[in-house]
């Protein structure tokens, strides 16, 4: 925060024309044109920063590809805490509170601690991250992440060299989330310490220039842009390192569906669905989906020498 | 009971099946003005696909419920709304794979006949509505007359089967949270079970009653509720 000067207009802010000229234009090409001028301008009223804007940084590592609508990455989630259709969490997220909250960093670490959320907000230089998101049941969006590197929090506890994995704990409250054990509560998810270290795995605190909606995760969420949505966690509170591959909260749901790894990979189906293409929210047809969502040139040395269709 | 309700008119059965007809086109004229009004939310293929799914098990579960429902209410000329009821399902289910093929995979044969022979789910899906066709094919006078009531009626049960293959298709494709897909398999059991249960009342009362005298020789006819 200290080093940034501040801008007036976050990069996220700036419609693509892309976006300008896509937007609702597949309603017109399956033949039904008549969401007419009406239609099409709303929701270009632009993205107006409020009070709690952040203004973050832009960065190297974003997308120049045309935003999803803001609308649409806040209303359409998998928070199966807050019930499992897309539509529950922003229906029933703002029952969370996160103020305060803490963020526990234990494990095979030199100097463990907790974070006060307010503290992470000033541990790095706030960065805006356009990424893709690939989300495993075959949609993706393009969002402009607020945030900043894992690797900087990391860097702060000192991990120990026997530290071999991260595991994430997210925050589970029966009293105001889903009783029934769909997963096992609390949701667990988990990297090995290089991905975790890797410049793209960030802390994201924010969206479109402004702090997190309950529904995307707040206070603080992984994201791994070159992995399935289900693998960055949401509203996180214990980051722990270990020696040992952590549990997983849908690969100990179901194993043969959902591996440890859970990189975007079009070559090795789910079970249940072919990942060979996705639909991009706000396009009609669907486009091919990218060997590591399509950060490959960055990632791909990770598994270097692995069968990636045995470490789905 | 009033009287138009225990034996409703002719005219009054028409006016009746007119305004189930409408009810019955409201899910699709939903689907259809958020369509044009962009307001299925952000993925509407998906809630298009979702939508004509869960509407055709729905259609499938209530042509179940109105043989009980006039057998426990003694509605008979509820049995005059079932051919509709069922045909809806069948509209429904077409919907439902028009949405599949233009919609969501745009035609991709390649991509269809994959989904078909590789996810049990859609495997499973796509048979429910192959079984499907011969009975919207047979839903008329003529048919049933062509055929003969018992053939017709043998064929038409199927229409269990259908249901039980539509539950596991839905079943099948959630992620984790089977709720739904579980509701929908407990009506069903319990409108299969009503069945089982008749069939077997009926098979003890046979047991019970004395075979008819040799000399009238008539064949003992066994009527089998549906």
């Amino acid at each position: 925060m200290l080093l940034q000067s501040p801008s007036d207009i976050a990069p996220s802010e700036i419609t693509p024309r892309t976006q300008f000229e896509n937007r609702r234009s597949f309603l017109a090409r399956a033949g039904f044109g008549v969401a007419a001028g009406a239609a099409l301008w709303h929701g270009l009223g632009g993205n107006a920063h409020a009070a709690s804007g952040l203004s973050p940084v832009a960065s190297p590592f974003s997308t120049s590809e045309a935003l999803t609508e803001r609308k649409s990455v806040t209303s359409y989630n998998n928070f199966y805490e807050f019930g499992t259709d897309k539509g529950d969490p922003v229906q029933y997220a703002h029952r969370m509170s996160t103020r305060p909250w803490t963020v526990k960093v234990e494990g095979l670490v030199g100097k463990p601690r907790s974070f006060d959320i307010d503290d992470l907000l000033k541990l790095a230089p706030l960065e805006e991250r356009i990424y893709r998101l690939r989300c495993v049941e075959g949609w993706s969006m393009v969002i402009p992440w607020v945030g900043f590197p894992l690797a900087a929090l990391l860097k702060e506890v000192e991990p120990l060299g026997s530290a071999k994995y991260v595991e994430f704990l997210t925050h589970y409250d029966p009293e105001i989330m889903l009783r029934r054990p769909v997963l096992s509560w609390p949701y667990g998810e988990g990297l090995r310490l290089d991905e975790a270290l890797h410049p793209l795995t960030i802390l994201a605190v924010g969206l479109y220039g402004e702090v997190l909606p309950n529904q995307n995760g707040a206070p603080i969420r992984l994201v791994v842009p070159w992995k399935y949505g289900f693998k960055s966690a949401k509203s996180i509170v214990t980051i722990r390192l270990t020696e040992n591959q952590p549990v997983t909260a849908w690969n100990h749901a179901a194993s043969h569906e959902y591996g440890f790894y859970s990189n975007v990979n079009p070559e090795v189906s789910h079970p249940r669905w072919s990942q060979a293409t996705e639909r991009r929210i706000g396009e009609f047809r669907k486009r091919p989906t990218q060997m590591f969502n399509g950060y490959g040139e960055q990632v791909a040395s990770l598994y270097q020498g692995m069968d990636l269709s045995k470490n789905f | 009971m009033p009287n138009f309700l225990r034996a409703p008119t002719g005219a009054q059965i028409t006016l009746v099946k007119i305004i189930v007809f409408a009810l019955c086109l409201l899910p699709a004229a939903n689907l259809a003005l958020g369509w044009q009004h962009d307001a299925l939310g952000a993925n509407p293929i998906e809630t298009i696909t979702r939508a004509s799914g869960e509407w055709t098990l729905r259609f499938l579960l209530i042509t179940l419920t109105v043989t009980p429902l006039r057998r426990y209410t003694g509605l008979h000329w509820l049995l005059r709304l079932r051919r509709m009821l069922g045909l809806f399902a069948f509209a429904y289910a077409f919907g439902h794979l028009l949405t599949y093929i233009w919609l969501d995979q745009f035609f991709d044969w390649m991509a269809i006949a994959l989904d078909i022979l590789d996810r049990p789910f859609i495997t499973v899906g796509f048979s429910a509505f192959v079984l499907l066709i011969p009975l919207a094919a047979t839903s008329n006078s003529f048919a049933i007359r062509r055929l003969g009531g018992r053939r017709w009626q043998a064929l038409h049960r199927s229409s269990y089967a259908i249901a039980v293959l539509g539950v596991v298709h839905f079943w099948w494709l959630v992620k984790a949270d089977v709720f739904d897909p579980f509701i929908y398999a407990l009506i069903l059991a319990v409108l299969l079970g009503l069945r089982a249960w008749w069939r077997e009342l009926e098979r003890r009362r046979q047991l019970s009653t004395p075979p008819p005298a040799k000399h009238l020789k008539q064949p003992v006819i066994r009527i089998v509720p549906k």
